[in-house]
């Protein structure tokens, strides 16, 4: 239990997935404007990768790995060069029906999330947690961890970032710099501060 | 090479460049950059996909679904990234170590689905091919420079080979560390940007919200 939260804690701070390791940066660049609509995608993104992450998870424990076919009597089969076709693939299927679900049971969560959903599939972030999780060999409930707080770590980031862009409007900004390049300057020192979370050992 | 196919190589690097002005495939830009030889390779990787994934969704663009062309194009380009995976790991081990997970991540770089979509969709397969290659060396050029000014400020060599004899081995040189931490890759490319708009003011964005002069009643 204890590894856990100590897993969460540095997927959320030390690891964040968008200041550390620059996943999902074209969403996080782009759709950080408004913080109401920086909210939504950050749910909608912590609700798909704590689905994929463990789901990719069992892909891989029960189809690819070196002999993880051996309930089906092929114990010599090594299918791990499929994984980045496989994780893609569970991605965009998942998300697909999630949307699917969500217009069916609950509209006005759809209403609220649906044009984020499809952005989805290709947000770097989701994949990357999923690649991360294969890297680091982590077990089913380690993978569940790992994907509900690196997805709240990403929401955390594009939360505040949209709250620093709301007031940074109204600043006299250099005009080469207006825009986009005032908004790196701002992510790198928001990267700055969550690495003092770096020292952090639980 | 005719005109219009030299434009599409061209146009990317500079005038309209992916990364600087259509904010596409930053992810991995930032990640690799703090040293030039991984900074290398994975531009080298990048190239190569999004090259070759125009070439062959442009080949297959008239037998193409619109309703399911997204996974096909997303096939495609996963199949590709796999053989470059497959083909680092074979050759280039330690690299491929280093790059970890942004290999993989080239599925998801907007860059090449953008090109996908935006033209090898609606163009012949040889400007497609070009227009990928474009594309790529516009990311890789960027990813280029960014590289040089983390490597060489950052640990004083250029490609692993000694530029600025550090203070470490008896040189003179105090590297600055902030600039193998992430956060100077903002910096860069923040400014690398600014520069950029500078000299072509037709990529400065309008201000959303202007401050207005004060006058006297």
């Amino acid at each position: 239990m204890e590894n856990l939260i100590s897993l969460a804690v540095k997927a959320i701070f030390v690891e964040n997935l968008a200041l550390s390791f620059f996943l999902g940066m074209c969403t996080f660049i782009a759709v950080s404007k408004k913080i109401t609509t920086a909210i939504g995608l950050g749910i909608s993104v912590m609700i798909v990768q704590s689905i994929t992450v463990p789901a990719n998870n069992l892909i891989l424990t029960y189809l690819l790995k070196p002999g993880a076919l051996s309930w089906a009597g092929f114990p010599d089969v090594d299918l791990t060069f499929l994984g980045l076709i496989s994780y893609i693939g569970v991605i965009a299927a998942l998300v697909q029906i999630l949307e699917m679900i969500l217009d069916k049971y609950f509209p006005p969560l759809y209403n609220a999330l649906g044009i984020f959903l499809p952005l989805i599939t290709v947000n770097c972030a989701i994949l990357g947690g999923s690649l991360f999780m294969v890297e680091r060999d982590y077990n089913f409930s380690e993978a569940l961890t790992y994907g509900v707080s690196s997805g709240f770590g990403w929401a955390l980031a594009i939360t505040a970032m949209a709250g620093v862009r709301e007031k940074l409007k109204y600043s006299d900004i250099p005009e080469g710099l207006q825009g986009l390049g005032i908004t790196f300057i701002t992510a790198g020192l928001m990267a700055m501060a969550f690495m003092c979370f770096s020292g952090v050992k639980l | 090479m005719s005109q219009t196919r030299k434009k599409l190589l061209v146009d990317p690097l500079v005038d309209n460049n992916p990364i600087a002005l259509q904010v596409l495939g930053i992810c991995s830009a930032l990640a690799v950059t703090s040293s030039l030889t991984v900074a290398f390779v994975m531009s080298l990787a990048v190239i190569a996909v999004t090259g070759f994934s125009s070439l062959f969704i442009s080949m297959l663009r008239n037998h193409i679904p619109t309703s399911i062309r997204i996974i096909v194009q997303m096939t495609i380009i996963a199949s590709l990234v796999i053989v470059v995976d497959q083909l680092l790991k074979a050759y280039a081990y330690e690299i491929s170590k280093t790059l970890s997970v942004f290999v993989g991540l080239i599925i998801t770089n907007c860059i090449v689905m953008g090109r996908a979509e935006a033209f090898a969709m609606q163009n012949k397969p040889i400007d497609s091919f070009v227009d990928g290659i474009g594309n790529g060396l516009g990311y890789g050029l960027l990813l280029m420079c960014v590289g040089v000014v983390r490597e060489l400020f950052g640990s004083g060599s250029l490609f692993g080979i000694v530029i600025l004899n550090p203070v470490g081995d008896g040189g003179w040189y105090v590297p600055n560390g902030l600039l193998l931490l992430p956060p100077s890759a903002f910096f860069i490319i923040g400014f690398l940007i600014w520069g950029l708009r500078v000299w072509k003011k037709s990529q400065v964005e309008e201000p959303e919200y202007k401050i207005q002069a004060v006058v006297d009643h």
